[in-house]
């Protein structure tokens, strides 16, 4: 067995340990357990296996929608052995499906592992498909597949192929803030007013409905509400966007500096901001307090998941007082976690860590509370560690100073209920 | 290509997982992508399992497709037996690393392992989950078989075979079915998979014979063995009162023991008594649509008719490896299966068939909800739900009393339906509101989800005979419009009236 690799060490960030070996993450196709929520007019088609379908449908429990906005075609022998061209039974699927879900705008074509393995061209197809058709429903492409994404990088690569296609803004359009990032109804409408009470205009994507219709150009600047956005953010950029650097809005600490940069971006007043956020800043804190003698002096490990852990680590560490013993995480983009990581000090962030040695060390060191994926959280459980579901952290809204509160109840939940019971 | 909402069964690796979970002293090495690693979960949440599945997943990615994913596979299968050190290593392939054919069993070989290989070849775009467990526990037993000669197995034992893990309620019917085979003096030689180590299933022999509990899973192991070792096996599944009774007189056959003790223990049973019970008469001629695996849809069917006095108006089954069971039994019943793994055909010939109760899989459920039906869960696919704490079974007597329970609970009770039919303007008391013990939670279909016709060609319906219709509750009003349209079409008339109504009232009953 290997040992773990320290590597890219610089002084003023936490070190980021690699040891590969089996993961134990969901791949990107799970993304479309939220989008398919998210964006109200779109529809996910899968280009898979029966395993597909069966990891979407189990991945989340989500089978609590009688038709959902989401379903795979699967793959048969006959698509693989070339007896028939793939590509007219995907034509075929697709426009059985259009024909029962006439009031779909946008469909994406998702790539999976068996796809991008035989190379089935999805990019190739929508385009096609577009043009057959027109005027009713845009199709577009991206890969969900385990071999080239983890969890919430479906996501990425869903609004990488969003914005490929979004208008290009006219050259006098004025400054624009482009909150990227699938946040929830309640969230991203709390974000609307304190954006319009700074002054800010703002658009959002992935948007509700008619998610193409967004202009994006030079007089975008783009706030990733969501860390996981590496190939998004290119994209953007490539579109010639600007990216402003900032923490997540996770708890108060991180909402602010999150805002904060984006009113310094857009040249607010200072006052006006310090005025703009004080009161909701205020509540967030006092929500806080309320949770701060459960979380105070716990340790917590994190196993990789969503990228969200670095930010979830710093909260947890800077406002509530937690240690973090390990912070996994899938991948860690240096670049956009920049901000985080120089909040979180020295705690080392362990990337794509292999499950077994990493249970190895939970095990030995037995942390207070373990944040981990849903086929490991039962069995530790059932070894005597508190664990967190981190599918919740995905799942809920986390992000603002109105749900600071309820992001730290997330993580006080667990060692309450373990208080309460007695048996 | 096949397009599809919900699937029934996960790929046939699912059912190795299924087998190797169930065992003790076994690992199984999957290669397979990164992202596979959600069938964990399937054990851990849906059934609540306290250890991960004993499996090990390659987890590749796209950048080992360009340098060496066997070497991975090598790595991980050393890797395993290092760590768990298991009696046996299962060795096989998800659909992704099928496309990659590295065999997982050739390379395991090469490895030196110092534990026995079992490879196993898991076609992923031709076959599915029952098949996949069907296809390990084959091989398992095939692999690992001493073979013991007939006159040297000890008389009056049974080996258990099916139960495994994420199955329907396997953990509650093997107790049930164990306290009839003890009941009858019958000794359990070996129960597999469930709780069996490799070296159990190597002295399966020594049993005289087999009792298949799940044929999807069991049935290729146990003809195997009925065939190649002349060990006999059993064919009923003991699910009902009556299957129950017959299962005893097959099993002591076997054994060559008296049936009397086991068939005693039908005194315990309260579902016959509660069957005939006067307020039990509202049952009578219950339409009922079933649906589920084979051996399921058909034990709910007999049960259905013999025991509840339900008329089963539909009968059909995900699983095409033993879909003639399901056509037998339809047969039986009068009616056509439907053997599809497309959960639109089945929503669609549940809406047709209007019933006022369907029996099936955690997908049912969906469908029933959407049409307003009432709807209790006999098979997998199940959620976590369907894994009650308290014990359940399908199986045995008090399997019968649980399928009492499980059919009657989601139904408006006699009077209360009598009452519906009665005042039907009532404001908080009306069909519309669902059985009042069941709280808000079960409502009546939207408006516009209820079909305009029940039959493709059906003479019109006049306001008169419409508004009358809407007079009649819910959960038969379907019924009524398919014998009024169906009277109607037969006499060719052109429109639907109060009288043809009233007519084929007259003509078919209540």
């Amino acid at each position: 067995m290997s040992a773990p690799v320290p590597c890219i060490t610089d002084a003023a960030a936490p070190a980021i340990v690699r040891d590969p070996g089996q993961r134990a993450v969901f791949c990107g196709l799970t993304g479309i357990v939220w989008l398919h929520r998210k964006i109200e007019d779109a529809f996910f088609l899968v280009v898979g296996s029966r395993t597909c379908a069966h990891l979407i449908q189990s991945a989340a429990g989500v089978m609590i929608f009688a038709e959902p906005r989401f379903a795979t075609a699967i793959l048969g022998e006959r698509d693989l052995a070339g007896m028939a061209d793939a590509n007219d039974e995907l034509d075929r699927v697709v426009a059985r499906l259009l024909e029962r879900r006439p009031e779909v705008r946008t469909l994406f074509l998702v790539g999976s592992c068996p796809s991008e393995v035989i190379k089935l061209d999805l990019a190739k197809a929508a385009q096609r498909l577009s043009r057959e058709h027109v005027g009713r429903t845009r199709v577009l492409s991206y890969s969900g597949s385990g071999i080239e994404t983890t969890f919430t990088q479906g996501e990425d690569a869903c609004l990488a192929s969003i914005v490929r296609e979004l208008p290009i803004a006219s050259a006098h359009a004025a400054p624009e803030l482009l909150v990227v990032g699938a946040l929830a109804d309640v969230v991203e409408d709390q974000f609307v007013r304190l954006f319009e009470q700074l002054g800010i205009a703002v658009r959002f994507l992935p948007s509700r409905r008619a998610v193409l219709d967004t202009p994006v150009g030079e007089h975008t600047q783009v706030l990733l509400a969501q860390p996981f956005l590496t190939d998004t953010l290119a994209a953007l950029e490539k579109r010639g966007a600007r990216h402003i650097a900032a923490p997540f809005p996770l708890g108060a600490e991180g909402t602010e500096a999150w805002l904060r940069a984006a009113a310094e971006a857009f040249g607010v007043d200072p006052e006006h901001f310090e005025d703009t956020i004080a009161l909701p800043r205020a509540r967030a804190r006092r929500a806080l307090d309320r949770y701060r003698p459960a979380l105070t002096g716990r340790r917590i490990a994190f196993f990789p998941d969503s990228q969200l852990e670095p930010a979830l680590a710093r909260f947890l560490s800077r406002e509530m007082g937690m240690r973090a013993d390990e912070i996994g995480t899938p991948y860690c983009d240096r670049r956009i976690m920049g901000p985080e990581l120089a909040l979180l000090g020295d705690s080392a962030v362990h990337e794509a860590c292999d499950v077994e040695r990493q249970l190895d060390r939970v095990r030995a060191s037995r942390p207070d509370l373990t944040v981990c994926g849903l086929g490991l959280a039962n069995p530790l459980e059932a070894e005597g560690l508190a664990t967190k579901w981190s599918i919740e952290l995905v799942f809920s809204p986390i992000q603002g100073f109105e749900q600071a509160g309820d992001l730290a109840e997330l993580f006080a939940r667990p060692l309450a209920r373990r208080e309460r019971l007695a048996v | 290509m096949e397009l599809t909402l919900w699937t029934y069964e996960g790929p046939p690796h699912i059912g190795a997982m299924r087998i190797a979970t169930a065992m003790r002293d076994t690992h199984l090495v999957l290669h397979a992508p990164q992202g596979d690693t959600y069938a964990d979960l399937l054990f851990t949440m849906i059934e609540r399992r306290d250890a991960r599945p004993p499996v090990t997943y390659t987890t590749f990615q796209a950048r080992d497709l360009g340098s060496d994913t066997a070497e991975l596979f090598k790595n991980a299968a050393r890797q395993a037996v290092e760590r768990h050190r298991p009696g046996l290593l299962l060795v096989g392939a998800s659909c992704t690393a099928e496309l990659l054919q590295d065999d997982p069993g050739g390379l395991a070989k090469t490895l030196g392992l110092n534990v026995p290989v079992l490879p196993l070849e898991l076609p992923a775009y031709q076959k599915k989950e029952d098949w996949g467990a069907a296809e390990t526990l084959y091989r398992l037993v095939r692999g690992l078989h001493r073979p013991v000669a007939p006159e040297d197995r000890k008389p009056a034992t049974c080996n258990i075979l099916g139960p495994c893990a994420l199955g329907f309620r396997h953990r509650d019917d093997l107790t049930e079915v164990k306290a009839i085979l003890a009941q009858l003096g019958i000794a359990v030689n070996v129960v597999a998979p469930e709780g069996a180590t490799p070296a159990d299933i190597a002295r399966l022999g020594e049993a005289s014979f087999n009792v298949v509990l799940y044929p999807e899973i069991a049935d290729t192991a146990a003809d195997w063995l009925e065939r190649t070792h002349k060990q006999q096996r059993t064919h009923t599944v003991p699910i009902g009162v009556g299957a129950t009774r017959d299962f005893i007189a097959e099993v002591a056959a076997l054994a060559g023991v008296d049936p009397a003790p086991a068939l005693a223990l039908e005194s315990q049973c309260r579902m016959p008594w509660y069957s005939r019970s006067i307020d039990s008469t509202y049952l009578t001629g219950k339409r009922v649509f079933i649906f589920g695996d084979a051996t399921h849809a058909v034990a709910a069917a007999r049960v259905a008719r013999d025991e509840f006095g339900f008329e089963v108006v539909g009968l059909g089954t995900y699983s095409r490896t033993h879909a003639r069971l399901v056509r037998a039994a339809a047969k039986d019943h009068g009616l056509e299966a439907l053997v599809s793994d497309d959960y639109l055909e089945v929503e669609e010939a549940i809406r047709a068939a209007q019933p006022e109760m369907v029996l099936g899989t955690q997908m049912e459920r969906h469908i029933a909800k959407r049409l307003g039906i009432a709807c209790a869960v006999i098979s997998a696919p199940a959620h976590v739900q369907d894994y009650p704490a308290r014990r359940s079974p399908q199986m045995g007597f008090e399997g019968a009393n649980v399928l009492w329970d499980a059919f009657v609970h989601p139904l408006t009770m006699g009077l209360e339906e009598h009452l519906l039919a009665m005042f039907r303007e009532d404001s908080e008391f009306h069909d519309a509101a669902g059985p009042s013990h069941l709280g808000k939670a079960a409502v009546a279909p939207p408006a516009n989800d209820e079909p305009q016709t029940a039959l493709a060609d059906a003479p019109c319906w006049d306001a008169d005979a419409e508004a009358e219709l809407k007079k009649i509750p819910f959960f038969v009003r379907g019924k009524a419009r398919r014998n009024t349209e169906a009277f109607a079409a037969e006499r060719g008339a052109a429109s639907i009236t109060l009288d043809t109504l009233y007519e084929a009232k007259a003509h078919y009953g209540r």
